[in-house]
């Protein structure tokens, strides 16, 4: 290996890493300083050293309800998003069909429509079929960008797998469905990984349909964020304290799929 | 090729009626609103075209869409060639690899209104590092005041929040090429970018059609983060396309016209996807056939 090639690279990485790392950094500062410290000094670290806004967040029901019907919807998307992409992504990664690749654009376009567009029709939809504040819509709803997104991956997956080896397994004996779920989906598992730590992280962020599909039993916590804006000024501790704990389920999931993405998806493409 | 089966349809239906129902359903509503003047919910007239002819005269609607098209460009310029840098520059193996990953991961984590919250804190002079580290270089800095360094701001925001989505993406992408390529290579003596460019580079074109694709259609579709932290301000300067129908559709009331300008502004993503979808395979296609002859 080239020495300054690779310390070039080193270098970019490491400058990258502390861009990425600094705004988190003063988010959790935040979050253990006191209102009045944000607004008024510099500090690289927290003088009066606070847990209040993390005490407001646990001892306050609304909160921490926000965070549990947040994982409640996310892992109904996820679930379903998989479910129904993992057939489709092998539809169109080894048939031809009719209209397939119009299908196939079609999908993609859902992901492009803006979310404030559908926000109206989407309440009224919901408010028609009586699902108004209930987890099932706010995953329905964001099945709109995250289906298309899950087949997209998991069908670039799909594809690097060679063809005979589902050859070979008809020939053995095996059925479709036992094919598909013993020997096809662990050939893909990183793909899985990748594209259920994508549907989680986008349905996880997104606020406007969210906020909008709920009011009180599903508030979803990025919704609740919004309330730390009151007539008494911003509570900004609290806020970043939030933020603080809205990264850490997710960095758990990375955490999970981690060998998924790392590994690769190496078995085919050769 | 890949054989015909018509009895893949069946294999996508469940996609598809997902689909259908969250999608076809509420857009038939909207193209329902575009041509209507909806006075109250039950007194509602037909206007066909006219509501698509005053969004498309409207001078503010095409300055967002000019801004919009500059910062959507400038996010791909800086987001893609920084992602597969940083993809070739993260580590492969070990627990550096798994650190690294969990650290640029971060940001993609925070909720968007979160994400705009601490650029507003961070980018501050006084109180935040951002503005206090900028300031102390000799910049009179000041995203509030100044449409450039707001603009800025909003960029690089953009690309603290969303390069790691094409590193991860090339990442994943990069660890399925077989080491036999690499040793080929090394073989034939190939240099770095050599390597880079003709055994990486085609590899990744599927993880980068998507890399693209995605943070096209998402910068196009940014509201959250420029809404917290500039409010479209100062002036028109950070007042991107989805805000300016926000302020349409929810601000005024006006139903009709901001579901007119909803179709329009669909069309154009779709336009634009379509083009750079095309143009993309045919880019494939073209390294593919330069190779094999």
């Amino acid at each position: 290996m080239d020495d300054r090639r690779f310390k070039k690279r080193t270098l970019l990485l490491i400058a990258y890493l502390l861009f990425a790392i600094l705004p988190v950094y003063w988010m959790l500062l935040m979050s253990f300083k006191t209102n009045e410290e944000i607004l008024s000094t510099f500090s690289l670290w927290p003088r009066e050293f606070t847990w209040e806004h993390y005490r407001t967040i646990f001892t306050d029901e609304s909160w921490y309800s926000g965070y549990v019907n947040s994982m409640i919807y996310v892992a109904i998307n996820t679930v379903i998003s998989l479910l129904v992409a993992l057939p489709a992504a092998y539809a169109f990664s080894r048939y031809t069909f009719l209209g397939d690749k119009h299908v196939f654009f079609w999908l993609l376009t859902n992901r492009m429509t803006p979310p404030a567009v559908f926000l109206l029709p989407f309440f009224q939809l919901y408010t028609t079929l009586g699902l108004m504040d209930t987890h099932i819509a706010v995953a329905m709803a964001h099945l709109l960008f995250n289906v298309p997104l899950a087949v997209w991956i998991l069908e670039g997956f799909m594809s690097g797998i060679p063809r005979e080896i589902d050859e070979t397994a008809y020939i053995d004996g095996y059925s479709f469905p036992r094919f598909f779920v013993t020997i096809f989906i662990p050939l893909i598992k990183a793909g899985v990984g990748v594209a259920a730590f994508f549907c989680f992280m986008f349905s996880w962020v997104e606020l406007l349909m969210a906020r909008t599909l709920t009011s009180v039993n599903a508030k979803p916590i990025v919704a609740v964020m919004t309330r730390t804006v009151s007539a008494a000024g911003m509570d900004w501790g609290v806020l970043a304290a939030a933020g603080v704990l809205t990264i850490v389920p997710g960095a758990i999931v990375i955490w999970f799929v981690r060998n998924y993405i790392a590994k690769g998806f190496a078995m085919g493409r050769v | 090729m890949k054989p015909v089966n018509q009895k893949a349809w069946f294999l996508i239906l469940p996609v598809v009626l997902c689909v259908a129902f969250s999608a076809v359903l509420p857009l038939m509503t909207v193209v329902n609103y575009s041509v209507q003047d909806i006075i109250s919910p039950e007194r509602r007239v037909f206007v066909g075209t006219d509501w698509f002819k005053s969004v498309m005269r409207d001078d503010d609607l095409q300055g967002a869409l000019l801004r919009q098209i500059g910062f959507s460009l400038a996010v791909l310029l800086i987001e893609i060639p920084l992602g597969i840098a940083l993809a070739l520059a993260m580590p492969a193996r070990g627990w550096k690899a798994s650190a690294v990953l969990v650290i640029v991961a971060i940001s993609l984590l925070i909720p968007w209104n979160v994400v705009g919250t601490i650029w507003q804190i961070f980018g501050r002079t006084d109180i935040g590092l951002l503005g206090a580290a900028v300031h102390a270089l000799g910049f009179d800095y000041d995203y509030t005041g100044n449409p450039t360094h707001a603009w800025l701001t909003v960029l690089v925001m953009d690309v603290w929040h969303w390069t790691p989505l094409v590193a991860l993406l090339c990442y994943a992408g990069l660890r399925a090429i077989p080491d036999a390529y690499y040793q080929a290579a090394s073989i034939d003596g190939a240099t770095k970018f050599a390597v880079f460019r003709y055994i990486q580079l085609p590899k990744l074109r599927g993880v980068l059609m998507i890399a693209v694709l995605l943070r096209f259609m998402d910068s196009f579709m940014i509201y959250t983060e420029p809404f917290v932290l500039t409010g479209g301000g100062p002036g028109n300067s950070t007042t991107f396309l989805s805000q300016y129908l926000t302020q349409k559709a929810v601000g005024q009331f006006d139903l009709g016209p901001a579901a007119a300008f909803s179709l329009i502004y669909f069309l154009i993503i779709l336009l634009l996807c379509f083009v750079l979808y095309n143009w993309m395979q045919r880019v494939g296609r073209g390294a593919d056939a330069a190779q094999e002859g």
